[in-house]
Formats: structure tokens, sequence, C-alpha cells
């Protein structure tokens, strides 16, 4: 037989036991960076000097076009170089984030040129001062927009946990592929792995549909 | 500081040739299925959408790596023999990527106005000719320019090949560079990232290319901009479906 039950069922609870909070560890830190650093990327793209904008914009087409696995063994292996002695997760944690902080900031960039212009006429008109109109004006409108694209990439990060694999960390496929490995029975874990990922990114996606309801996306 | 340079770029370039096939193989595969999938998803026929919809949730939903680790590891156990890394590699980038691509073929198909398929009604062309003469060249102007992305994104899953030790050119920094060049990781790494920068760079070209000439079949007027820029996705106009996200 080459499919077991009684495996299938002793292995569950340790891709899951072992597994799952890192995968969910790494993709909420991941975002957080994302997010956080995403903003930063739009702001400076937006940025009058022409310098800042041309070399944010290039960094972003570059952190895009290339494979955020080269770029997760740039950062494994450069780090120590700069004396920064981080854990496997931490790297990764860096590595997503500044992976899909890419994408995000495209995300935001679209969010804030969806707000009308007539806001920021109105801004001017009242003469609020710049930090002011970003903050109280503008953000607020176009943060609420966003967030379900942005949550459409939580999605993908999800499924891209697995690459920490490479640099020794265990989320659900690392624990699955250890768990194979050390039984030389493939089969189950690695199905299970998948199964996780399905019903993970499933009911993500579910969340995420229900987030575009209530905030309205626009087109 | 830069000794052991031409090593590195020649090292990296034997590891071109594989990163090329593995994304060219990729994108045939995951052309065809996107087209076969995609079209499936508007049958009027609802077995076929199932089947569909279960094929694009699937393979959209599982991770990349887990989908090579199954391929590599799983199916050998299931069919009985072994798979060569590199064709396991080109049908797991296949399969995942036509996943996505299905939705871009749908989204376009869906895009065209509905007068076009009134107007091929009454000219009483058969659903045949209705979709080959009239639907699918003014949906492909539209699909081009998501595919280019598509595309982009399936050279950097390539690099996943890695794992199955297909020695294509992260294989050759992570497995026979660094450990001898452990000092020089940057420049090493650097290398890799501009070897994939400039073949996004090519995908791009010909992506655009391939858009003018789609819009000049329809008769449209391509749009003016520069031949290196890809156009990017609406963001917010994304509709998720289940396993979903965007690339």
């Amino acid at each position: 037989m080459i499919w077991d039950w009684d495996y299938f069922w002793e292995a569950l609870p340790i891709v899951v036991g072992d597994g799952l909070w890192i995968t969910f560890q790494v993709t909420l830190l991941g975002s957080i960076v994302a997010y956080l650093l995403g903003m930063v990327l739009a702001l400076l793209r937006r940025s009058r000097i022409r310098v800042v904008s041309t070399v944010t914009w290039a960094f972003i087409e570059f952190i895009r076009s290339t494979p955020l696995l080269v770029q997760l063994f740039f950062l494994f292996f450069v780090f120590p170089d700069f004396g920064l002695k981080f854990g496997p997760v931490t790297t990764g944690v860096i590595a997503l984030g500044l992976h899909y902080s890419t994408y995000a900031a495209e995300v935001y960039r679209a969010g804030i040129e969806a707000v009308p212009v007539g806001q920021w006429e109105a801004a001017t008109a009242l003469s609020l001062p710049r930090a002011r109109t970003w903050r109280a004006v503008i953000l607020p409108q176009a943060i609420p927009r966003v967030l379900p694209a942005l949550g459409n990439y939580t999605i993908s990060m999800v499924k891209e946990t697995p690459l920490l694999l490479t640099i020794g960390v265990t989320d659900i496929a690392g624990a699955a592929f250890q768990e194979a490995s050390s039984t030389y029975r493939y089969v189950e874990p690695i199905t299970i792995a998948g199964l996780l990922f399905l019903v993970l990114s499933y009911s993500a996606s579910l969340l995420v549909r229900w987030l575009e309801r209530r905030v309205g996306t626009l087109h | 500081m830069f000794d052991n340079l031409s090593l590195f770029v020649s090292t990296i370039s034997r590891g071109l040739l594989l990163t090329v096939e593995a994304t060219v193989g990729g994108i045939l595969i995951a052309t065809v299925l996107s087209f076969v999938f995609g079209l499936a998803m508007l049958s009027r026929s609802r077995t076929v959408r199932l089947v569909a919809r279960i094929y694009v949730e699937i393979w959209r939903g599982t991770s990349e790596v887990v989908q090579l680790l199954w391929i590599y590891f799983v199916l050998p156990v299931l069919i009985g023999y072994r798979i060569v890394p590199l064709v396991a590699g080109i049908v797991v980038l296949g399969l995942n990527f036509g996943a996505y691509g299905a939705e871009i073929v749908r989204g376009a198909v869906q895009s065209v106005p509905k007068a076009q398929y009134e107007g091929a009604i009454a000219l009483n062309l058969t659903p045949a000719q209705r979709m080959r003469r009239v639907i699918l060249p003014q949906a492909l102007v539209e699909m081009v320019p998501p595919f280019n992305n598509l595309f982009i994104q399936l050279l950097k899953g390539s690099a996943l090949l890695t794992m199955i030790t297909v020695h294509e050119m992260t294989y050759q920094a992570r497995e026979v560079l660094i450990d001898r060049n452990i000092d020089q990781a940057w420049l090493i790494w650097t290398l890799v990232l501009l070897f994939y920068l400039v073949l996004a760079i090519l995908i791009t070209i010909g992506m655009r290319l391939l858009e003018r000439w789609a819009a000049r079949l329809v008769g449209r007027k391509p749009d003016e901009r520069s031949i290196f820029s890809r156009r990017k996705k609406p963001v917010l106009a994304e509709t998720v479906s289940a396993g979903g996200g965007p690339l």
C-alpha cells in the first residue's frame, strides 16, 4: 500500500506542531515589515527630489525582477560580513519583508493616486502643512482601500515561506520534509504540507474577500 | 577584490542555459495551460468549469516549493520511477503559473465588450469562429501586459529548482561557488541578481514587441510607452479567487 492512513495521522500533528507556528510567525512579521517599508518606499517614490524618486524606482524594479530565493541567500551570506548575526528566522523575515515591500509600495502608490485631486486642493486651501495633509487627509482615505490588495500579498507570502527551509527554518514545508527525510516516507508528510497550504490560503482568501466587501474596492 | 570576477561570471554562466531552458519550457507549458483552462472556466458546461476551477485552486493554493517536493519526492513513489529534475521543474513551473495565467485569459476574454459577441452572432459566425476571429484577437492585447508580469514571476520561480538539484544559476552560486569564496559572497550574489535582472528585462522587451504586434493585429495604435517599461497591473481592481493572492 502506497498511501498509509495510519502514518498520515501520525505525521499530521508533527508537521502542524513543528511548522504551522513558524509559518504564521514569519508571515505575520514579514507582512508588518513589508507594509511599513512599502509605505516608506511609496513616499520616497513620490519625493520631489528627482534623485530620490529615481533611485527608489530603480530599487523597486530591481527587487521585483529578481528571485526572492537569491535575495534570501544574499542576506544570509552577507549579513555576517557586516557583523550582523541574525538567526535564520530573522533573516527570512527581513528578506520576505523587503521583497514584498516593493509590491506593497506599488499598492500604496495606486491607493494614493486614487484619492481625488479635490482632497489635495482642499488641504491646500485650508493651508494645512504638508505633513498634516498626508497624515490627516490623504492616508486615512488611501489606506483602507488598499487593505484587500495588501492582504493578497500576505497570501502570496504564506506560500513563499517554504523558501526559508533552504536556510534551515522549519516552516510547514520544512517540518514535512524533515519528517519525510527521517522516516524515508515522503508521500504522506509532503501531501500534508500541500493540504495545509491549500487550507491556509483558501481561508485567508475568504478573509480578504470579506475585507474587500467591507471597504469597497474601487476600480 | 574583483580577482575572481571572471571565475564567478563563468561559473554562473554555466547555469544560464538551464535557467533559460526551465524558464522557456515553463512559459510554453504555462501558456498552453492558461488558454486551455482559462477558456474552460468560461465554458457553458458546469463540469468543465468545475474541473478548470479545481485545477486553478489546487495549483495556486499550494506553495511552489511544496509542489516541487511533491513531484520530485512523492510522485516517483506513486508511479514507480524517478523524473529528471529539470523535467520535474519545468512541469511544476508550467502547472503552477498556468493556473495564474488561466485567470488572466479568463479576465481578458471577459473584458471584451459584449457588443463584439453580439456583432459576431449577428454575422452568423460559429462559436469557434467567434472566439478565434473576433474575441481572442482583442483579448490578446489585454493579456500581454499581465503575462509579462507572470513570466517574470516564472523566471524568478525557476531559482527554486535549486532545491531539486537542477544545476541552474542559483545552484551554481550556492553549491559550487559560495563555500570556497565565502568572503566574497556579496559579489557572487550580486552577480546572480544581475543575471536575473537582465533576463527579466529581455522578457519585458519580448513582451512589449508582442504587445505592439497584437495591437496592430486588431488595428489599434500601440501605446507610446518605452519598450523597456512594463505596465503595472491595476492592483486595486484585483478580484481575489480562493487560494489566490496575485503574483
